[in-house]
């Protein structure tokens, strides 16, 4: 349960073409995450996926089933938004329980899943509290019971954990994952955030402009990048991009090379530069070296303990195997 | 330094405002509370002197008192009930994007803006006339023989000319409440399962019920005082007298303004009950 098929799906709102021609395919259990530049589409195609939005042509397959024409609540998806859309006069448990009531299930049924899903997000001791008096965190959970409770054939998540602070944002991150591999059920989870990509997708779908860019595991993209522009979007620090004389020696028209497949060295290498900036972060050490004769600054990573600082002169050093080519149309070569 | 300053100065400038409002609302209260206490018949001999609580005795034990507050109770509930129930299905309907919304709107509101008089001698004269008005060539239309709405169904047309004029109120302050909701609480019910009605029931009405104790408060405070529509239609016969009315006539209409006075005093309490009634609602509702 739970396999998700895009064919040809198109979205047009007022003439403007905002979902291009998309075929996507989602495997049952998998965790896909939508990752883009903001406005690039993501939260239109899930809402097309969740059916809050009627595609303008195409079709949806829910579980092999024609889902094109269905209502929201008959395509057996929960969503979790990115306001977390609590119902805010309604008990956490009342808002949990809220789309088991919608569906008529008997009173004890109701009672024993949301103690069930209450118990799994440590959400036993809100019960009786309203939305309002939660923290952040504490309603992001209720959002996520209010979307387990249905036991539906996935998960829409949009954007769900950008309100809140970054610590709790990487627990929840770890939440989230926990609760993948505990219910294995499919999940499609929006982010403009390349490291909650990298980190919770088994498939990363990369969108622009309303176009899927690439399709692939985290890895698969970061090692195997089809185009510039995922290249840039998945790494983080980005990649350096280099062009002119220095891109033709490698016969191409702007190379790539990640900032963790530079060397450093005080004595020797391929560019020597000046350090304008180090970011020390303890773990890696960040330098934005200019002066290298190269239009653009590079951005080397090394390891926390290097004790260059502002002004040094270092010579920097691509590792040859790892520079990614290529061409004008920003095609990989 | 400069806020004590600032302070005092405010005050210094805000005391006229303040003293003449005090003046405009005690002069009258005190010169009511005076003359209820007063035997005192404008065009049979005058000031009579003192009467002690007389007046107050008299105007609770004469017959039209109880009919009186039970009038005034109906057409402030019937009002309240049209306006609330049709506020809430217009807002909502205003809510849809529709076609020439813009002046939908403004037609909508437009009854805000006649005056009370004019409304009450439109609709009379208009629409509830027995020989002439719309209403009847309705009901003639259907064989029916038409209505003598002002004398057969007095509190059912002063509560319709009423709702008329208040329906633009109550529609905007539930239509603003209506847009304040947000979206996604109804997307995220409607992928909870819930039907149409059902997220009007769980959701919206919920989300609505502050917008609609402000509607209660506020209209209640109004429409207990209600009188140019009783004046120009009915003229306080056929059952239509309310104890707003009552008092009118008790000073005006049988010269005796001491029995008159102690009616408004009476009012002053009774609207008082209802205003604390209802702000105890209302402050219930709003701390949410
Ligand atoms: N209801 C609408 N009417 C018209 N245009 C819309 C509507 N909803 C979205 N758009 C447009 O569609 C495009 C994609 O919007 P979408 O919300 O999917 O972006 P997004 O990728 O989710 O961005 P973000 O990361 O900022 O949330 C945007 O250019 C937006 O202006
Ligand atoms: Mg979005």
């Amino acid at each position: 349960m739970g396999r998700i098929v895009l064919e040809k799906v198109t979205k047009k709102f007022e003439h403007v073409e905002v979902i291009q021609p998309l075929d996507l395919t989602i495997e049952e259990g998998e965790f896909v995450v939508f990752v883009g530049p903001s406005g690039c589409g993501k939260s239109t195609l899930l809402r097309l996926i969740a059916g809050l939005e009627d595609v303008s042509s195409g079709d949806i397959y829910i579980d092999d089933q024609n889902a094109t024409d269905l209502p929201p609540a008959q395509r057996r998806l929960a969503m979790v938004f990115q306001s977390y859309a609590l119902y805010p006069h309604m008990s956490v448990r009342k808002n949990i329980a809220f789309p088991l009531k919608m569906a008529k299930l008997d009173q004890a049924e109701i009672d024993r899943r949301v103690a069930a899903a209450a118990e799994v997000l440590s959400l036993t001791d809100y019960l009786d509290r309203r939305p309002g008096q939660l923290s952040g965190g504490q309603r992001q959970r209720v959002a996520i019971g209010r979307a387990i409770v249905r036991e539906p054939s996935a998960f829409l998540f949009d954007e769900p954990l950008s309100n809140l602070d970054a610590a709790l944002r990487v627990g929840m991150r770890l939440e989230i994952s926990e609760l993948h591999a505990r219910l294995k059920t499919t999940m499609i989870y929006v982010t403009h955030d390349q490291v909650e990509a990298m980190t919770m997708a088994d498939k990363i779908v990369v969108l622009q402009g309303g176009v899927i860019e690439q399709v692939g595991s985290p890895l698969e993209l970061y090692r195997n990048p089809r185009n510039r522009f995922v290249a840039g979007f998945i790494g983080s620090p980005k990649m350096n991009f280099i062009e002119g004389p220095e891109a033709a020696k490698y016969d191409a028209h702007c190379i790539g090379i990640r900032p963790e497949h530079i060397g450093v060295s005080e004595t020797k290498g391929e560019w020597k530069g000046s350090i304008s900036v180090s970011e020390h972060l303890g773990s890696d050490t960040f330098f934005h070296v200019h002066d290298t004769g190269l239009a653009e600054t590079i951005t080397v990573r090394a390891g926390g303990e290097v004790a260059f600082k502002h002004g040094d002169t270092v010579y920097l050093s691509p590792r040859p195997e790892m520079i990614h080519k290529f061409d004008a149309e920003g095609l990989r070569l | 330094m400069a806020t004590q300053h600032s302070r005092s100065a405010a005050r210094f400038m805000m005391a006229p405002a303040v003293m003449l409002l005090l003046a405009w609302m005690l002069v009258p209260l005190i010169m009511t509370l005076y003359f209820s206490f007063k035997k005192y018949l404008p065009l049979r001999g005058g000031d009579l002197g003192w009467v002690g609580f007389d007046n107050y005795v008299r105007f609770v034990s004469s017959s039209s008192f109880w009919p009186s507050v039970t009038t005034t109770l109906i057409i402030v509930g019937g009002v309240l009930a049209i306006t609330l129930i049709l506020g809430t299905l217009l807002a909502l309907l205003l809510d849809q994007p529709i076609w020439g919304q813009g002046v939908v709107r403004i037609l909508v509101i437009a009854p805000f803006f006649v005056m009370p008089t004019v409304s009450a001698l439109v609709w009379k004269n208009m629409f509830m006339d027995p020989n002439y008005g719309l209403l009847s060539y309705l009901w003639e239309f259907f064989g029916a023989e038409p209505l003598q709405w002002m004398s057969h169904a007095s509190l059912t047309s002063i509560i319709t000319i009423v709702s008329w004029q208040w329906l633009p109120f109550a529609t905007l302050i539930l239509l603003t409440a209506i847009q304040s909701l947000d979206h996604e609480q109804l997307e995220a019910s409607e992928m909870d399962g819930a039907t149409a009605l059902k997220r009007f029931w769980y959701i919206v009405l919920p989300h609505l019920s502050r917008a609609i104790t402000v509607v209660l408060l506020i209209q209640t405070i109004f429409l207990l005082s209600i009188f140019a529509e009783i004046f120009v239609t009915t003229a306080g016969a056929f059952g239509s007298k309310t104890l707003t009315y009552l008092i009118f006539q008790r000073v005006l209409e049988s010269q005796n303004v001491g029995l008159g006075s102690a009616g408004g005093v009476y009012a002053i309490i009774l609207a008082n009950i209802v205003a604390i009634f209802l702000m105890r609602i209302v402050g219930k509702n709003l701390d949410k």
